[in-house]
């Protein structure tokens, strides 16, 4: 009982922070919204027994991807948004189609939802387990990721330094 | 046991000269082109003349080079075939063939494409020979094809004149539309009979009755065949290219007009004498088509005032001649008038080719006159080809044209009929011939050639003389053949002295089946050779017919020169017809010319061509820009359509997943 | 006790809506965050399933799509702010010299 509470609670708060990402027309809004939503999923990861992730999650997703948006909005000094026409095939088109998507998928969901129910903390995904899974079954992938990492932060600097920056960071020595 | 004659050398001797000097003539100097020429020719005629002295076991001789076509049943190889037929025709060939090389060498002496003249003439041996060769109807049409092909090469040979291009490609059409019945006649041949082999053929051909009773299987035959002959041959309705033919070089309209190519038509009738013995009515159509042509061609020769396009009316009426002989199964007498023709015509050409190399290229009578002073080798050579062709005794032509007249006659598929056209036929030949000799080498000279310069008429086929304006005759190159062949034309019929020459060839023509002719006579398909009344009464006849003309051409043209006009005058209109050749090249090119060009025009070009085809790629292109116009707004450079085109994709994914999921 | 259902309508909830917000938004950043919604919900269905199959392999997957969410923000913020520079807009619309 109390798991569906938690669940619905959790639940709501995300979704009301997707529609208001939505809603919104400042970005900075919608930033912040999108922290409600990363929150709330940390508290449903924790429903479902996921320590390691729902940590991660606030960490790294809320902690810190969520800032460096926050970082850019500022930057930019990003206003209100303009209405623009721009495409009418993403409104005909688009939607639609997504709305069919999620209609055949809801659908789907509604047909088999004779579906076990999942108990509170069902897969404990403690630190140590995890970690002993990613060194040994999934290590490629882990160092892979490690480079791509490395790949990301040379692009980025790489993308967003100013053609005059580096001439006065040489300058500078 | 006949040896191996190595027949298959004759042909391919001239093949080679060919191609050395169509490959690499052009580099050759004048000399060595002419040599390489020459020898080809001579080499041909001299084995002709060792294969003739061989002795021939079985009245025949084959031989087989090569398997050809093997489908099922029908066989055909290339091989080659010698009998009494072929020798004399083989002989004719090269040896006239070979005098007329020599010739050449002086008369094109002076003209550019040297090496090419000589390349085409071999070519037109090598053609001719396996045509005459032939020991089947197969090989027998590639020369037929071929001596057609050299021909419209050598009558278009100065192609840079239009006249000369479009005289040869009308004698290639003209051809062509003989060629067509006779392809159909082959095909009949086959599905008939199962083979194109002459001695399987004609001893298949030998065991069925003749057909009496109207037409027949063997009488369509004969009469494609003979439709084929009409072309080769130049008979009505297909002789019109032959005087467009005199565009060509004089030694092409001696050789391939007068002496060979013409009567190939004539070798092939004779050949296919078994067919034609069977099928009665073919042989009268053969025999009625020639003399008509006979009349019709000489009639026009009569006004002409071109040398050259006498000369050719006359090849025609002659070769109507031969029809005759031909269709009233003379076929000896048709055969020896073909030899002396190819004596006294060849011969007449080369003496008209030099009279115009004499005079920088002038081919009208009426500038022409007195030459016989000035030209006097080529005045007596002339004048014995003129008396040989108006059948003058003792020359050649006297014999073989009174043999057919008698043949028309008195043969079991003659008529009188025959015989009186043919014998107005030969009062107009003497007439015209006599009247070409006249006008050229008698009276004053009415040319405009001053003694010291020459303008030559352009591309005719003389040359300038620049230096020695004065006329003056040909050069010995020219002379030497042009007196072998006066020779020939004076002897030449005495080989019928004793039905020698008959007696030769007889053998080619006896049928061993039933004919109309055997049934009726003994065996032989001509008239009893009888010494009797008869034939002397029309020989004297003949004569007195020649001897009329030549003193009516005197009259007109050497006595009271201004006869001529006056007479013309009066018959306005029949003048002006026969003139013009009764219109018929204009006959032609309303019904049949403009039409097609037209409707090629029209309705193949404007119509298929461009409105169909053309249209359809055309419009096919179009569709793929229309097409490919409207695909380009996709991409239009904003992200959110991107987006949305996405989104639709993957809805669509999903929407497959599910649908395999429900499965 | 929770039907693992309830779990998957929650994360197609809001996979359908960071899809809406990416086709109806206008300002670059903003589309970038329907994004990392879409990715968010993709991992809650994994660690949904995770826990149902007891397969600890979907939450180590959850771990790589961060890291790769991670990286792919960067990478994208620097080229936002590389486009600001250049067409001195985050309107979506006037960025489009890429068209036939």
């Amino acid at each position: 009982m109390l798991h569906l509470l938690l669940f619905l609670l959790f639940g709501l708060a995300c979704v009301a922070g997707a529609v208001n990402l939505l809603v919104q027309r400042h970005p900075i809004n919608s930033a912040l919204s999108l922290v409600v939503v990363m929150g709330s999923l940390a508290g449903e990861y924790l429903l479902l027994g996921a320590e390691f992730v729902a940590a991660i999650q606030v960490i790294v997703y809320a902690g810190a991807i969520m800032v460096l948006f926050v970082f850019v909005i500022m930057l930019l000094n990003a206003g209100e948004e303009e209405r623009t026409s721009g495409s009418r095939v993403a409104l005909l088109l688009g939607v639609p189609g997504m709305l069919i998507g999620a209609v055949l998928v809801a659908w789907l969901l509604v047909e088999r939802s004779a579906t076990p129910a999942v108990a509170v903390g069902a897969l404990p995904g403690d630190p140590q387990t995890i970690g002993w899974l990613l060194f040994h079954n999934y290590l490629l992938p882990f160092e892979v990721t490690s480079i791509l990492v490395l790949i990301a932060i040379l692009g980025a600097v790489a993308l967003a330094s100013q053609p005059g920056m580096e001439a006065s960071a040489k300058k500078e020595g | 046991m006949t040896p191996n004659l190595h027949l298959w050398l004759i042909p391919v001797l001239p093949l080679v000269g060919a191609a050395i000097n169509g490959l690499c003539g052009k580099r050759f100097t004048r000399t060595l082109v002419c040599s390489v020429g020459l020898t080809a020719s001579a080499a041909a005629f001299v084995l002709g003349l060792w294969v003739a002295t061989q002795p021939m076991v079985s009245g025949f001789y084959r031989e087989s080079l090569a398997a050809w076509i093997r489908a099922g049943d029908f066989r055909v190889d290339f091989g080659f075939y010698l009998d009494p037929l072929s020798l004399v025709m083989l002989l004719i060939v090269t040896g006239v063939g070979f005098l007329i090389h020599i010739y050449s060498v002086g008369y094109m002496w002076e003209e550019g494409g040297f090496y090419r003249f000589f390349s085409y003439l071999n070519l037109f041996l090598f053609f001719m020979l396996t045509l005459v060769l032939a020991s089947n109807y197969l090989v027998m049409f590639i020369g037929w094809e071929g001596v057609g092909l050299a021909s419209y090469l050598l009558i278009g040979f100065w192609f840079t004149r239009d006249q000369a291009a479009s005289a040869g490609k009308k004698a290639f059409i003209a051809n062509r539309v003989g060629d067509f019945a006779f392809l159909i006649a082959l095909f009949l041949l086959i599905k008939h009979f199962g083979s194109l082999d002459f001695a399987s053929l004609f001893s298949s051909i030998g065991a069925l009755r003749p057909e009496t009773q109207g037409a027949g299987l063997l009488t369509s035959i004969a009469l494609l065949l003979m439709v084929g002959a009409c072309g080769k041959s130049a008979q009505i309705p297909l002789y019109v290219w032959l005087p467009d033919a005199m565009e060509g070089p004089t030694p092409v309209s001696a050789l391939i007009h007068a002496a060979t190519m013409v009567t190939a038509g004539i070798y092939m009738i004779a050949r296919s004498h078994v067919i034609f013995d069977r099928a009665p009515t073919a042989g009268t159509m053969v025999a009625i088509l020639g003399t008509l042509t006979a009349f019709f061609a000489a009639s026009i020769g009569i006004t002409q005032t071109d040398i050259k396009k006498v000369l050719a009316y006359s090849t025609i009426s002659q070769l109507g001649y031969m029809f005759l002989a031909c269709g009233a199964a003379a076929y000896t007498a048709g055969i020896f008038h073909l030899m002396t023709h190819a004596f006294f015509k060849g011969l007449l050409f080369l003496a008209a080719g030099s009279v115009m190399h004499a005079l920088g290229g002038e081919q009208d009578m009426r500038n022409m006159g007195g030459l016989r002073k000035k030209i006097p080798g080529t005045f007596w050579t002339m004048t014995a080809g003129t008396f040989a062709i108006s059948g003058i005794p003792p020359l050649a032509g006297f014999f073989s044209k009174d043999e057919i007249l008698w043949q028309a006659y008195a043969s079991p598929r003659g008529s009188w009929v025959y015989w009186l056209l043919g014998l107005i036929t030969a009062f107009m030949t003497s007439f015209y011939m006599f009247r070409l000799w006249f006008l050229t080498f008698f009276g004053e000279y009415r040319g405009d050639r001053p003694e010291a310069h020459a303008q030559p008429a352009p591309g005719s086929g003389g040359h300038a003389h620049d230096g020695h304006g004065h006329i003056h005759d040909s050069p010995k190159v020219m002379l030497i053949p042009m007196m072998i062949l006066a020779v020939l034309s004076v002897v030449g019929g005495w080989v019928s002295y004793h039905h020698t020459f008959e007696n030769f060839l007889a053998p080619v023509f006896r049928d061993a089946g039933p004919t109309l002719a055997a049934e009726a006579h003994p065996p032989s398909g001509e008239a009893p050779a009888e010494e009797g009344g008869g034939e002397t009464l029309l020989m004297v006849i003949s004569v007195a017919a020649a001897a009329a003309g030549f003193y009516l051409a005197w009259l007109l043209y050497q006595r009271r020169p201004e006869l001529p006009k006056q007479i013309a005058r009066r018959i306005e209109g029949l003048y002006q017809t026969v003139l013009h050749k009764y219109y018929v090249d204009e006959l032609y090119a309303t019904l049949f010319v403009k039409p097609l060009v037209d409707g090629s025009t029209k309705l193949l070009w404007h119509g298929i061509d461009q409105n169909v085809i053309d249209a359809g790629v055309d419009a096919s292109a179009d569709r793929a820009r229309q097409l490919s116009d409207t695909m380009r707004h996709m991409q239009s450079g904003n992200v959110r359509s991107y987006a949305g085109w996405v989104a639709f994709g993957a809805a669509g994914v999903i929407a497959y997943m599910v649908w395999i999921g429900i499965k | 006790m929770v039907p693992l259902s309830y779990y998957l309508v929650l994360s197609g909830i809001l996979f359908a809506c960071g899809v809406t917000g990416f086709l109806i938004k206008r300002n670059i950043i903003t589309i970038f965050m329907s994004i990392e919604l879409m990715l968010n919900g993709v991992n809650l269905s994994f660690v949904a399933f995770a826990a149902e199959w007891q397969a600890l392999s979907g939450q180590v997957f959850v771990f790589f799509v961060m890291v790769v969410a991670a990286a792919e923000a960067a990478v994208g913020l620097a080229i936002i702010i590389a486009i600001f520079r250049t067409r001195e807009t985050l309107n979506v619309d006037y960025v489009n010299l890429l068209k036939l």
